[in-house]
């Protein structure tokens, strides 16, 4: 098969961002996760929970809470504004400010008519949902101090709202304050502290259940104003409640990283509703750190913290056992490369929110045998650090083959740089750009380096030129159906003849540049691709998916090929259905057109399409055996999957000219040694 | 290894004048296994602590009357049952004091224990209706001969066998639901009927063992779930197996008893032991998977045939007393059965039976060590008419020794070596019997054979060895020595005895393995002028270190000998007397059994050994590539081992020994340099450890180049 040269890359210092906020939107199984740096990111849990659509944060913009209406998504954060996100151009759609100082929490009633909108100075703000935009009603009474927690009562009738020492419940028709709930400071020498409820939840049955910094989970009866049970579950703060949709079980997220599960049962066997009551029934630990964000789906626990991990918990009593759906899963990494690479020059960009890292990868001398180290002739070095302008964060990034280009973007805008390597390196940043390239969320170089694709608003790819310090646009490719998802992923020709273009709403449109108009679709299939490529010798399109199945499809007779119809025919092997991060890259080698080269976070593939595909009885990662073999019986055992598991927590890989391979890893390691102490954090006058 | 440990008395006895009968009717467990009710057969039933030796309380009937079973203790009323003078049932508590006063009942019919006339009744509801109708159940002239109960999991059994005109039977009454079934024993020789039974119940079986006067023990298994529930049919025939053929010597077993311990083990009382002459005074232990003597004690005074076994404890009536013997069956092993484990290089005699073999009684796999060159040779020129092991055996008992030899020879190369072990340890056991009969027949070249098939072990023939050394056939000793795997300690300590007094001239005529020989032979030419530092570890400085030590006298000699060469660099015995002594390295043991019969040898013998043992550690630490010679050669732990239980069994006398001192010195000094060695490697352990720690994290690194390769 082959020996490859590995650059083994571990210095890019990616450091994802705490989870501060989520929101499950059960109708369309979407959650939006709001991480520390302002970014939001929506998951598909109907699609392997594929990271469709991430919106770049944004200096100063610190999201403390999300809330979905309908298809709509809200943030509300710190800085007293809130705002709603444009999904499908993948940037803020309008900002309101509230006018009440850094705002706690944002909570949508059942009937989606109302926002209400906790804020530091006191008050509870209601906001009316309009088409279009939403718009101040009314302020609740006005507490002396501020309102961390807020939830409606299912009827939209009430709000109880947690705050210092104590829990309000307001009407919301006269907007007074009907009750008045004392919540026990803690014991020992916190006792002198205010104690904070930083969640609460308000159910149908008028039970209301918080979670306060002395570390309890109390049940209260909310009709009547009283008590009815403390549950002690943590040293530390309880942070975060959720509760499922039929109220039959709450989660609550703990400083600790713990997570406790209650559950809405009858204390005997046979009594009626009436005996039922909230009982502890298990604790997970999935977390390190502070569990700050929590969501409680039909078949899962979903939690996020301080830790940056999205961890996806099944309840096994929900799901079936032995089932894709009965796999714990961490989301550690984004779903999308921040990593370019220029293969013909040997260069790395990384991509960090607010600023660029471009690298010239090192050098070795001679050639060493499989299993070696080489040693490093010359080190790799970090030929530029670009700094963003502006406070958004940047979104995208592309560095052309050739290594002369740079280009980067935030919601806001694109910036093009000229490069020239004499002796050491000279930036130029090109002046004019198209008006057309403004609103950006993916961008790439022809192979050739003499054209910019970049995927704009309503799914339409913006093509430029470029020469000489000069860009010139030439045309805006558009597809025929009436999707409006953004595109994700952008994959030029070798021979720069096609261009393919997948979009969110799983579409695949392939665009003649010869002609600059669409060449064909491909059949929608009904998980979202996470990777296409374009063959450079055969012109098939490769397309790997999130349910991680592979299509061929031939651009020239617009079908799927003989080995596709093949792949499907006989169905891909068990355990690399079994594979729990979606493929991030296709890529070819050029000596061997019958070779794709596909990688996920835990292993890289080739797949050679000259081989029998492996039958569900073979060992599927067989390399161990196949190295323990004499050459001919090798021969006859090998199979066309060959995955290599010696790199872990790969964020990139790819194929340079010269065929060795670029792996950049970040071991989870080093990340979570860059996390602070897993302390309690101690926020705001708690 | 099964052990019996020193006993105690627990109480006399009041035997028959005749010493017929031990007086004991039986001894039963009270509330927990550290109190028995020990019943005698006239009056009186006596309460003892086990433990304490302690008698805690007694009550007797009146004169005139007498206990006709052995009392039971119910723990859960905390009441007595006896039965006396056959219809009255007593029950008392351990507060009454006078039995009269305490509650009987008389009932109809006989009572055999809580049967009658192979009727079983619950004793509550015979108490609720002393005078109900009993019915017959066994025939008029049967007689229940012994019985017992067992509690499998959720059910009751009451066992008893009957005896009907010399046959037995065997009845197994279950009860809750009640059903009764009959077996009919096999029948032994005409005339001899059993002399004990045991019951045990495991597996969901009950496996039950009973003694023959001929020695055989046989077995018979009885599933407790398959029970045929048709009553009244006719006696089912009871499948047997022969568990254990022993040695009863002349004449019939009179007063014997086994019973079983567990699934391996089998006590034994009133059977000679085989090693030990006609006498059946014997307590013994018996594996019945290897079919070998675990333990065995003499018994003072008469037996009587009677054996209870209490938690580890065997209760065993003999002369006028009554012993508790403390025992231990560990789980056995094919390594505790060989004693301490065999040199690892030597591949597994042969002669051990296989689990296989005995657990699913598979064909034994033809072993391929087993020809010497001898017996191949003649199984080709041989091919007489053929002679049944019979006739052999006949010729052995007559024939003079060069027919006996030449016959055994015959046969040895015709007979197919799957078999030949039965018929092995046949002719094996006539040839000795008749050597030790006749001082004049000593065949010793046929005894080689025959320990050279490998099929013989110690427990076949217990006598070989010592008749061996008795005829001074130190050749046929080194064969058993290598030979047979179960050894007992007191006869390697009889032959290491025999081997160090021999007088180096007279060792040197007597012919040995060649091997072992030239093992030897290199060990001792290795020249003394060659003295090799290996690892930075040379001899001499150890020596260095002893003189320091020593006084200024002692430096001097010390110093003198140097130059010449040291005391230590020569072989202090003849070269075939060391090779016999590397064949007792070589045996197995355990250290425990071995102590006792080591401090039997006398302080000359000791220095001489230990000498000895000092030269082959000196000699194995300058060169290790010794015992990889591939040749039978003691290890260097085994040497070691050695060492330490000579210095264990002798140290205080070699303490006063004069001429011991300096062999002391030099082995102080060994294990000075052990400990030198030890502590400095302790110093450098936490380096390596962080070596090896490095090694793990191997290429942490920002950046590596690596070269992969995919087939």
């Amino acid at each position: 098969m082959g020996e490859f040269k590995v650059h083994r890359v571990r210095f890019f210092d990616y450091m994802p961002s705490a989870i501060r906020a989520m929101a499950f939107n059960s109708r369309t199984e979407r959650l939006a996760v709001a991480r520390a740096d302002g970014a939001v990111e929506i998951f598909n849990f109907s699609d392997n929970y594929y990271q469709e659509k991430v919106i770049p944060g944004r200096d100063g913009r610190a999201v403390e809470a999300l809330c979905w209406v309908g298809q709509r998504l809200f943030s509300a954060g710190l800085n007293g504004e809130i705002t709603e996100y444009d999904l499908e151009n993948l940037k803020p759609q309008y900002v309101i400010e509230a006018y009440g100082g850094p705002i706690w929490t944002i909570s949508c009633n059942n009937q989606g008519t109302h926002l209400a909108v906790s804020c530091e100075d006191g008050t509870v703000k209601l906001f009316e949902i309009l088409k279009e935009k939403i718009q101040f009603q009314r302020n609740l009474d006005r507490q002396k101090s501020r309102i961390i927690s807020l939830s409606w009562h299912p009827s939209g009738a009430q709000i109880a709202a947690g705050m210092m020492d104590m829990i309000r419940i307001f009407d919301t028709e006269t907007g007074r304050a009907t009750h008045r709930l004392l919540v026990e400071r803690g014991v020992g020498a916190s006792k002198s502290r205010e104690v904070v409820v930083w969640s609460i939840a308000f159910l149908s049955n008028n039970t209301i259940v918080s979670g306060d910094s002395a570390g309890k989970v109390q049940i209260w009866d909310g009709l009547m104003g009283t008590l009815v049970r403390t549950h002690l579950v943590t040293k530390w703060d309880v942070l975060a409640l959720a509760v499922s949709q039929d109220e039959s079980s709450l989660i609550a997220g703990t400083s600790e990283g713990t997570i406790v599960q209650f559950q809405f049962l009858s204390s005997t066997v046979d009594r009626q509703d009436r005996d039922h009551e909230w009982v502890r029934t298990r604790t997970f630990k999935n977390h390190s750190h502070d569990v700050k964000a929590l969501a409680l789906t039909d078949t899962a626990v979903v939690s996020g913290g301080m830790d940056t991990q999205l961890v996806v918990h099944p309840l096994l009593d929900k799901v079936e056992k032995n089932t894709q759906e009965a796999a714990q899963r961490k989301i550690a990494f984004p779903h999308r490369s921040l990593v370019g690479c220029a293969k013909k020059a040997g260069l790395l960009l990384f991509q960090f929110p607010d600023h660029l890292e471009l690298w010239r990868l090192g050098e070795s001398d001679g050639n060493g045998k499989p299993g070696d180290s080489l040693t490093v002739k010359r080190k790799p070095e970090k030929l530029l650090q670009l700094k963003r302008k502006g406070e958004d964060h940047i979104c995208c990034s592309a560095l052309s083959p050739c290594g002369g280009w740079l280009v980067y973007s935030t919601v806001s805008s694109v910036r093009l740089y000229k490069l020239q390597h004499n002796n050491n390196i000279s930036v130029n940043k090109v002046s004019k750009l198209p008006k057309e390239l403004r609103s950006v969320h993916q961008l790439c170089f022809s192979a050739d380096s003499s054209k910019l694709f970049a995927s704009s608003s309503q799914s339409s790819v913006v093509v430029v030129a470029l020469n000489q310090l000069e860009c010139k646009y030439l045309q805006t490719l558009r597809h025929k159906s009436d999707s409006r998802q953004p595109i994700h992923l952008l994959s030029p020709s070798d021979d720069g003849k096609w261009l393919a273009a997948a979009n969110t709403d799983c579409q695949i449109h392939v665009y003649n540049l010869h002609k600059m108009k669409l060449h064909c679709s491909v059949p929608v299939y009904s998980s979202c691709p996470t990777a296409v490529a374009i063959h450079p010798t055969t012109n098939n399109l490769i397309s790997v998916h999130a349910d991680q199945q592979i299509f061929e499809f031939s651009l020239q007779q617009k079908e799927y090929t003989e080995w596709s119809r093949k792949l499907q025919k006989q169905g891909l092997h068990g355990l690399w259905l079994k594979r729990d991060t979606p493929v991030t890259s296709v890529g070819f080698n050029p000596k061997n057109p019958t070779h794709i080269i596909l990688n996920d976070t835990f292993m890289f593939c080739i797949i050679d399409q000259s081989l029998p595909l492996p039958e569900s009885s073979t060992i599927l990662y067989n390399q161990m055996t196949l190295r323990s073999l004499p050459a001919p019986e090798r021969t006859r055992q090998s199979h066309a999957f060959k995955i290599c598991k010696n790199f872990q927590h790969v964020l990139s890989m790819s194929l340079l000219d010269d065929l060795s391979l670029v792996v950049v890893e970040r071991p989870l390691l080093d990340v979570m040694a860059q996390l602070p102490p897993p302390v309690r954090q101690k926020k705001f006058a708690t | 290894m099964a052990a019996l440990y020193e006993g105690y008395t627990l109480c006399g006895l009041v035997p028959d004048q005749n010493l017929s009968s031990s007086g004991i009717q039986g001894i039963e467990e009270e509330r927990d296994s550290d109190h028995v009710v020990v019943t005698d057969s006239t009056r009186s039933v006596t309460l003892y602590k086990v433990s304490d030796q302690k008698l805690l309380g007694s009550w007797t009937v009146k004169q005139g009357q007498t206990l006709t079973c052995s009392a039971v203790f119910n723990s859960q009323t905390k009441e007595y049952v006896v039965v006396s003078d056959n219809k009255v049932i007593r029950i008392w508590k351990e507060e009454d004091i006078l039995l009269d006063k305490a509650f009987k009942a008389t009932v109809s019919s006989d009572i055999w224990m809580v049967h009658c006339r192979g009727a079983v009744r619950l004793l509550d509801s015979l108490l609720a209706a002393p005078q109900q109708p009993i019915e017959e159940v066994l025939n008029q002239e049967e007689t229940i001969r012994w019985s017992t109960t067992i509690v499998a999991e959720t059910q009751q059994f009451v066992i008893f066998t009957t005896e009907q005109k010399g046959d037995h039977f065997l009845y197994l009454q279950r009860l809750n639901p009640n059903t009764l079934q009959r077996y009919r024993l096999e029948r032994e020789e005409p005339g001899v009927s059993s002399l004990s039974f045991s019951a045990s119940y495991r597996d969901k079986h009950i496996h039950l063992l009973y003694l023959y006067p001929n020695g055989h023990v046989y077995q018979s298994v009885v599933s407790v779930q398959g029970l045929a529930v048709e009553e009244g049919a006719q006696a089912l025939p009871l499948p047997r197996s022969l568990l254990l053929g022993l040695p009863v010597g002349d004449g019939l077993l009179e007063a014997a008893s086994a019973m079983v311990l567990d699934e391996a083990h089998v006590a034994v009382v009133g059977v000679p032991h085989p090693s030990a002459g006609a006498g059946k005074d014997f307590l013994c232990i018996w594996n019945t998977n290897f079919q070998t003597l675990q333990a065995g004690k003499e018994m003072a005074g008469k037996i009587y045939g009677q054996l209870w076994s209490f938690s580890n404890k065997l209760f065993i009536p003999h002369g006028k007393t009554l012993s508790i013997i403390p025992f231990e069956c560990p789980k056995s092993s094919l390594a505790s059965a060989l004693g301490k484990l065999r040199q690892a290089k030597t591949e597994a005699p042969a002669s051990v039976p296989s689990w296989n073999n005995i657990l699913h009684g598979e064909k034994a796999q033809p072993s391929r060590t087993v020809e010497t060159r001898k017996t191949r040779t003649t199984r080709k020129t041989q091919s007489t008419p053929s002679v049944t092991i019979d006739q052999v055996l006949d010729l052995i008992k007559t024939a003079p020794v060069e027919e006996v030899q030449k016959e055994v020879e015959g046969f040895l190369s015709r007979a197919d070596l799957q078999d030949l072990q039965p018929s092995v340890g046949q002719l094996a056991s006539t040839l000795m019997s008749r050597s030790l009969n006749d001082p004049a027949f000593y065949s010793p070249s046929t005894l080689a054979q025959l320990v050279h098939t490998q099929c013989l072990c110690h427990s076949v023939c217990p006598d070989l060895v010592l008749l061996a050394l008795e005829k001074k056939d130190y050749f046929l000793c080194q064969l058993c020595l290598q030979f047979f795997p179960d050894i007992p300690e007191a006869v390697t300590c009889a032959c290491l005895k025999a081997f160090i007094s021999v007088p180096d001239v007279d060792a040197e005529k007597v012919r040995l393995e060649p091997d072992s020989i030239s093992f030897m032979e290199t060990l001792i030419s290795r020249d003394r002028g060659q003295v090799g530092v290996q690892n930075g570890f040379s001899p001499t400085s150890c020596e260095e270190d002893c003189s320091d030590d020593v006084s200024g006298h002692q430096t001097r000699t010390e110093a003198k000998e140097k130059t010449s060469a040291p005391p230590e660099q020569i072989c202090p015995v003849g070269l075939h007397k060391a090779v016999l002594l590397n064949e007792i390295l070589q045996t197995a043991y355990s250290d425990t059994f071995l102590l006792p019969h080591l401090k039997d040898l006398s302080s000359q013998h000791v220095v001489l050994f230990l000498q000895y043992l000092q030269f082959l550690y000196l000699k194995y630490s300058q060169d290790d590539s010794l015992q990889m010679h591939g040749c039978r050669s003691p290890s260097l732990a085994q040497v070691m081992d050695w060492v330490c239980l000579l210095l264990d069994a002798h140290f205080t006398v070699l303490v006063m020994t004069p001429e011991a001192k300096g062999l002391l010195l030099n082995l102080h000094s060994f294990v000075r340099s052990q400990v030198r060695l030890v502590s400095e490697l302790g110093k450098i352990e936490s380096s390596l450890q962080e070596l090896k720690k490095m090694k793990v994290k191997k290429d942490v690194g920002q950046y590596s180049i690596e070269v992969i390769e995919l087939f």
